[in-house]
């Protein structure tokens, strides 16, 4: 060693300013993307509060949040998937395939057998999803794409093309229904499974894998992360998600059907995802945030018909403001790197 | 054919053919990194005129500005007194100047005929006349003596025949220049012959090559004029018949200024060997075998190409390995998985840090733990005090200057960059380093920082290999240089045979000499 190693204390005295300075950028930047979709939410909020009648009503918010506990779960995962550098247009698909599944098995047998073939299901065709990704590396919007076909006939398959019909008094019903402090169960579950994925993607070992597997998958592998793995987990839990989603409605509903969910579903999940400022292109997302996209759209749909304004424009408001949200995204990641 | 005197070079056998190309003064700066400093030099029509240099001696980068790929910082060009500036290879080409590059930009679902005229295509209201380009087609073939047929697709041809597109395309756009670099890298050896004869008739009908190569017997064969480069200087331009290969390596070399090194440590002969690799075979690496022992600096040298970074993925497992073996600590590194090579304590720096190595929109806290989140973590649970007090130590360890270890990494200089790397690789208390180009893009301050750095690890019982296209960089700090060449290690030098002239000589030897060495 010829030159002195410059010690950490000179730098500090010198950076101090800089320092703070910097770090104070970075706290902005941060939480400029949260405040991206969390602020359009508030004010969304605040003026259907205002002008909405009935809109600040106990019932309309837990009924909002209730038909949107499927879109939450499914958002909630697909958010991993897409920050591991993939995508699943299966969901709705497994979705129809998790309905048709515990409806059938629920018309015979115990409800929680039923649920749990369900969930089973959904994360088997997930696994199955990222394995062909990863294995026989098919580009994952193709990959998705025909196993959504696949799987949309053994949901045909199952029902027999038949609606089928739930009683009303059974346990069945309650998994969905059961009310605490006047909250369905529905939501608690959701509520519990976004936390879990939140926590997930944020805060652990895991977590870190998934966001440098979509972010460059190949500085990924050779720092000893194996991309393969980490990004199957994440379509297995889409999978997950998916089959959750689709007990939850079938309790809640009462009813199944093969054609449940499908393309409409898997294109509002993403479009939950994206609106909460998830980036497409991978390495960076927040369950949070996606949550909020969800309810964002929820509120937009919710809020039209509250203001009897025609629901063809729904369609038109939200496409406008997925190319705002996907234009933002492309702004701060050309400023970033 | 050309003579050694330019001023009687043929000009008018050709009506295309341009007067003397003058570049001035020119320079070319790469993120303040100069890689041409004030070069002038004159090409004659009907002259080979090649240039020579090592690996970033500027010989690529002024072969871009001649044709208009890049433009230059500073200086200017002229063609027969008319001066140029060009915006983009399109401006070069309407001014006669074609490139051949080594990537070949043929469109391989055409076929032969569609590629020599894409883009020049004589049309009638839009539908291209092919029975005119293929007539086209036959009479330059025939003044060039190449026999391929037109309707061939573009795709079915050798990388020889698809070189000869290539230049009948610049010549089917009446080319006076054509630049060519490193044309017979990608070759065999009857398709080199072929190409050298193509090369010597562009000369004889009044055209200029710039030849761009790394083989200077194939220089000083078909040259008439050799440019030397080195570190983005002209050394000298002569006349070929006066040049030999070893006053060429001499200018190559010269005496360039000396980055300080840190003094070497040799370890004690009775070392254990940490890293025994055995006739280890993959994609561009030929049965190599090697051995590393513990406080060693081993060096990789040769050429760009050679398989040197080949032959790091192949022991780090990153690549296909198609026999051989390696062993870390005594017991066989098999299976395909990097993961499992750094558990093993085998860590790999990549040479390009932003493709291979960093995720460089994140904090640079997660970019150095990313390795072993397991000593940050309990349970799968990141512990936020810990990861943040381990990554000040490291990176303050191997003296990376950030403002704070939460700003992404793109914020950061390339050597800082760099030294990130190192502290992920610290992080993971490997036996064995292999980095790849250590240096690369990185300021002097920081190079001598990244030497002390590898010279720490070693002196502290670690196995380094450092792979470097800088031999000043490799013969600086290696204790042994292993010196590859077209995927095999052609030599291992120690001692006084580490030399600059020994390694290049074993470098640039051509594969007539194959096997001399052993």
């Amino acid at each position: 060693m010829n030159v002195p190693i410059e010690s950490p204390e000179v730098l500090d005295t010198n950076k101090k300013r800089s320092v703070a300075l910097r770090s104070n950028t970075l706290r902005i930047l941060g939480s400029w993307r949260l405040a991206g979709i969390a602020i359009p939410f508030l004010i969304l909020f605040i003026s259907l509060s205002i002008w909405g009648q009935h809109f600040l009503t106990k019932a309309n918010l837990i009924n909002i949040v209730d038909q949107q506990a499927a879109t939450l779960a499914i958002a909630a995962a697909g958010t991993l998937v897409l920050v591991a550098g993939g995508l699943d247009l299966s969901v709705g698909a497994i979705y129809g395939l998790a309905t048709v599944v515990s409806g059938e098995i629920a018309e015979h047998h115990s409800a929680w057998f039923a649920i749990t073939v369900a969930l089973l299901v959904g994360l088997g065709v997930g696994l199955v999803n990222g394995m062909i990704v990863a294995y026989l590396k098919i580009n994952p919007f193709i990959a998705t794409l025909a196993m959504s076909f696949v799987i949309g006939g053994v949901a045909l398959r199952v029902a027999n093309n038949n609606l089928i019909v739930l009683s009303q008094n059974s346990t069945f019903y309650r998994f969905a229904n059961a009310e605490l402090w006047s909250v369905p169960s529905a939501v608690w579950i959701v509520l519990v499974f976004i936390v879990i994925l939140a926590l997930l993607l944020a805060k652990t070992t895991f977590g870190r894998r998934v966001i440098a597997s979509g972010g460059n998958a190949e500085a990924a592998r050779l720092a000893g992360i194996q991309v393969n793995q980490v990004r199957i987990i994440t379509y297995a839990l889409s999978g997950l998600a998916a089959g959750l989603g689709g007990v939850i409605d079938t309790s809640r509903l009462l009813s199944a059907q093969s054609t449940n969910g499908g393309p409409t579903l898997t294109f509002l999940v993403l479009a939950g995802i994206v609106v909460g400022g998830t980036s497409i292109a991978g390495g960076e997302g927040s369950v949070p945030r996606t949550t909020i996209g969800v309810l964002f759209i929820a509120l937009i749909y919710n809020g039209i018909n509250l203001l009897a304004i025609p629901s063809l424009y729904q369609s038109i408001v939200l496409g406008v403001i997925m190319l705002l949200a996907v234009s933002i995204d492309v702004r701060v990641r050309k400023h970033r790197l | 054919m050309s003579t050694g005197n330019l001023e009687e070079a043929p000009r008018s056998t050709a009506a295309n053919t341009g007067g003397d190309l003058v570049v001035t003064r020119v320079s070319k700066r790469y993120g303040g990194v100069p890689a041409l400093n004030d070069v002038s030099l004159t090409i004659s029509p009907g002259t080979v005129h090649a240039l020579v240099g090592e690996n970033g001696a500027g010989k690529s980068t002024l072969g871009k500005i001649i044709s208009g790929v890049i433009g230059p910082d500073e200086g200017t060009m002229s063609l027969d007194g008319v001066p140029l500036s060009f915006k983009s290879p399109r401006d070069a080409l309407s001014h006669g100047i074609v490139t051949i590059v080594q990537e070949l930009a043929i469109v391989p679902g055409l076929t032969v005929a569609e590629n020599v005229y894409l883009g020049v295509e004589t049309s009638r209201v839009g539908f291209v006349r092919r029975r005119e380009s293929r007539r086209m087609f036959r009479e330059l073939a025939k003044t060039v003596g190449f026999e391929i047929s037109p309707d061939r697709r573009a795709a079915t041809l050798s990388i020889a025949d698809q070189q000869k597109v290539e230049i009948m395309r610049a010549l089917a756009r009446n080319a006076s220049i054509v630049v060519m670099d490193e044309p017979t890298a990608a070759l065999s050896g009857n398709e080199t012959v072929a190409l050298h004869e193509i090369i010597r008739s562009l000369a004889r009908d009044g055209k200029s090559v710039v030849l761009i190569s790394h083989f200077l017997s194939e220089v000083l064969a078909l040259a008439d004029v050799i440019t030397t480069l080195r570190d983005g200087q002209l050394i000298r331009t002569v006349d070929a018949k006066d040049a030999t290969e070893e006053s060429l390596i001499e200018g190559m070399l010269g005496h360039s200024l000396l980055t300080a090194f840190p003094e070497k440590t040799i370890p004690e002969e009775d070392q254990t060997i940490v890293l025994e690799v055995e006739h280890l075979s993959a994609p561009g690496v030929n049965d190599c075998s090697f051995v590393l022992h513990e406080r060693e600096i081993l060096g990789i040298a040769g050429l760009v190409g050679a398989g040197r970074s080949e032959l790091a993925r192949a022991i780090f497992r990153d690549a296909k390995v198609s026999g051989g073996t390696v062993r870390l600590n005594g017991s066989e590194l098999a299976g395909h998985s990097p993961s499992r090579s750094i558990r093993r304590g085998l860590v790999f720096i990549p040479e390009s840090r932003k493709e291979m190595g960093l995720l460089v929109g994140r904090s640079v806290k997660e970019n150095v733990s990313l390795s072993r989140l397991d000593l940050v973590s309990r349970f799968g649970w990141i512990a936020g005090i810990r990861e943040r007090r381990k990554v000040t130590d490291l990176i303050n360890a191997v003296t990376v200057k950030a403002a704070s270890i939460r700003m992404p990494v793109s914020m950061l200089s390339g050597g800082n960059q760099q030294k990130l790397l190192f502290a992920r690789s610290v992080m993971c208390s490997p036996n064995v380093l292999i980095a790849d180009e250590p240096t690369r893009g990185v300021d002097v301050g920081s190079k001598r920082a990244i030497y002390d750095l590898l010279s720490e690890m070693a002196q502290s019982g670690m196995g380094v290999v450092v792979i470097s296209s800088d031999l000043e960089e490799v013969l600086g700090l290696a204790h042994r240089v292993l010196v590859m060449r077209h995927g095999r290690i052609i030599t291992e030098l120690s001692g006084d045979r580490m030399n600059e002239q020994v390694v290049l000589a074993a470098a640039f030897a051509e594969s007539s000499n194959e096997g001399t060495n052993p």
